[in-house]
């Protein structure tokens, strides 16, 4: 995910340290090591524990009659989709992948100056940096569904909504992944861009944008991948895709029609996920 | 060419890194630096073209105080002064053509370069810089593509792409192997008298300094131990800069027989 260290190192043939020894265990520290792997097991279980308490976990329901019952009938329904109903669902499954293409584009966009702005290696100012970071991690802490709700109270009802939720969505996890990628380029070409001459932007331009750029696509596509996702359940809450539909079918109780669109949904899904890896791998 | 006057290098944690530097280096004089690692050779280096502030004292490039200059004036300076790094700091993904042109940047407005356009004439300087160092097929290949010889090659095409009246080589063949070191040091010396370029190198190996320089400066904990031409730096010279007799190790020759070497 991170650029790899540069090489000279090895290629300068500098002799490598030798492995550092650790000291023979002894049977004390062997003891220690042993009582360590039993806390780290209690507090792990515990923890497990507390929280089957805290939602109330019934695993003899899993096994009751009426979940068997239940389960059985809807899993019969959905095992017949109901074909008929794919002609209507096309329109909202292309509106899906629009609100994703155009929620990542926007997003990654506004994105890259902004995560210029993060990076300590392009910005030392930690006056600039701090603030950037922080506006970062809000619009990261709010999930994609809960944007989707507020532009739904303020724009309405529709797509539009969903794009706006989506542009947050993008902007945060793209700026994100992006200055952590700035961060770890190399070095080198900075410092000569700036022996040379160059200004802030041009050193942005022919030091910093060449070794990141293969990083910012493979994002960008690894954020679609999300995206698209993300938009098929938008419209429960309003936001325009599939999701309305899928969501009408469910509380109609029509599993046949709402297993044509999960199959459908999952078929794109699919389709995107592997030409956006394939496109990932090529880049890097 | 370059005037050092009272230069004083102290780190935040008060070490000196540089001790009252009068230096006066003239227009094409093949400088090479040497002394120990830790000596100061590269924060000499570096404040030359200001990658590295000064805390006293002045230092003069053509005339104009780079100390002194600040924002445009800075990046004028440092125009005409091309650096060559131990590293190569080349962009590895980026073609060799790129790399050199990149050079150019300081010639251009901030707009022009920022959707990476450069003028016919700019490609032209880049293929004649590459064609000067022997690698001008190599233009449209990635950098990283190429050999670390032929890597530090480009970063000099690089520098030569600048118009530079200056060239600094900071220990610029610490990381190639013996042939390809005589192959960037004849470039370096190649350029020097040809183009008149004044050329200061930092080197460790002082079987190399005394080959191609024509002046010679020592350093030692920060100061100028010793200045002055070839036929004067003798081994004991050198073991006055060094503060102990000559190792083996900081001869070319040790790694590789000088003789049987071919260019």
């Amino acid at each position: 995910m991170t650029p790899a260290p540069t090489p000279e190192a090895a290629a300068s043939g500098a002799p490598t340290p030798p492995p550092s020894k650790k000291p023979a265990p002894t049977i004390d520290s062997k003891g220690l090591q042993r009582y360590k792997m039993l806390a780290t097991w209690i507090i792990f279980i515990g923890v497990l524990v507390v929280c089957f308490v805290g939602v109330d976990a019934d695993f003899m329901a899993l096994f009751s009659d009426g979940a068997r019952q239940n389960m059985g009938r809807i899993l019969g329904e959905m095992m017949r989709p109901d074909w008929s109903y794919a002609s209507h669902i096309w329109k909202p499954m292309v509106e899906t992948v629009q609100i994703a293409i155009a929620g990542t584009i926007i997003g990654a966009v506004l994105a890259v100056p902004v995560a210029l702005l993060c990076a300590v290696n392009i910005m030392p100012k930690k006056i600039v940096s701090i603030p950037a970071r922080m506006v970062l991690n809000l619009v990261r802490t709010v999930p994609d569904l809960l944007f989707a709700a507020i532009f739904v109270a303020v724009f309405g009802i529709g797509a539009f909504a969903g794009m706006l939720a989506l542009v947050f969505f993008s902007f945060g996890l793209v700026a994100k992944l992006t200055y952590e990628a700035i961060e770890a380029i190399d070095p080198g070409p900075l410092e000569a861009m700036t022996a040379s001459g160059a200004n802030k932007i041009q050193l942005i331009v022919f030091g910093v944008i060449p070794q990141a750029l293969p990083y910012f696509f493979s994002y960008v596509l690894y954020t679609f991948e999300v995206n698209v996702r993300a938009a098929a359940v938008l419209g429960f809450v309003g936001a325009g895709g599939i999701g309305l539909h899928l969501d009408q079918q469910l509380n109609s109780l029509r599993y046949d029609r709402a297993s044509t669109i999960i199959v459908i949904t999952l078929v794109i899904v699919l389709l995107i996920d592997y030409a956006s890896t394939y496109l990932r791998r090529k880049l890097l | 060419m370059i005037e050092f006057k009272n230069v004083v290098k102290q780190y935040p944690n008060g070490t000196i890194g540089l001790n009252n530097i009068n230096l006066n280096i003239k227009e094409g004089e093949f400088v090479v630096i040497v002394g120990l690692s830790g000596a100061g050779k590269s924060t000499l280096l570096r404040s030359i073209n200001r990658l590295h502030d000064i805390s006293s004292g002045e230092i003069l490039v053509d005339g104009k105080s780079i100390t002194r200059a600040n924002g445009k004036q800075l990046r004028r300076i440092r125009r005409d002064i091309g650096m060559i790094f131990q590293s190569f700091n080349l962009v590895k993904r980026a073609t060799v053509l790129r790399n050199v042109l990149s050079g150019r940047v300081g010639y251009h407005s901030t707009f022009s370069t920022m959707f990476g356009y450069f003028p016919k004439e700019d490609h032209d300087i880049a293929l004649d810089a590459l064609t000067r160092v022997n690698i001008r097929e190599k233009a449209y290949i990635r950098a990283d593509q190429l050999s670390g010889g032929q890597q530090q090659r480009v970063s000099i095409a690089r520098a030569l792409a600048q118009k530079p009246k200056v060239i600094l080589a900071d220990e610029p063949v610490a990381s190639l192997d013996p042939l390809t070191t005589r192959q960037v040091m004849d470039d370096l010396q190649r350029i020097n008298r040809e183009l008149k370029i004044t050329t200061i190198v930092n080197l460790h190996f002082i079987d190399l300094a005394r080959e191609y320089a024509t002046r010679i400066i020592g350093l030692r904990a920060g100061e100028v131990v010793f200045d002055g031409p070839v036929s004067e730096a003798t081994d004991a010279k050198f073991s006055e800069i060094y503060g102990r007799p000559i190792n083996e190790d900081e001869l070319l020759a040790a790694d590789a027989p000088k003789g049987g070497v071919t260019v």
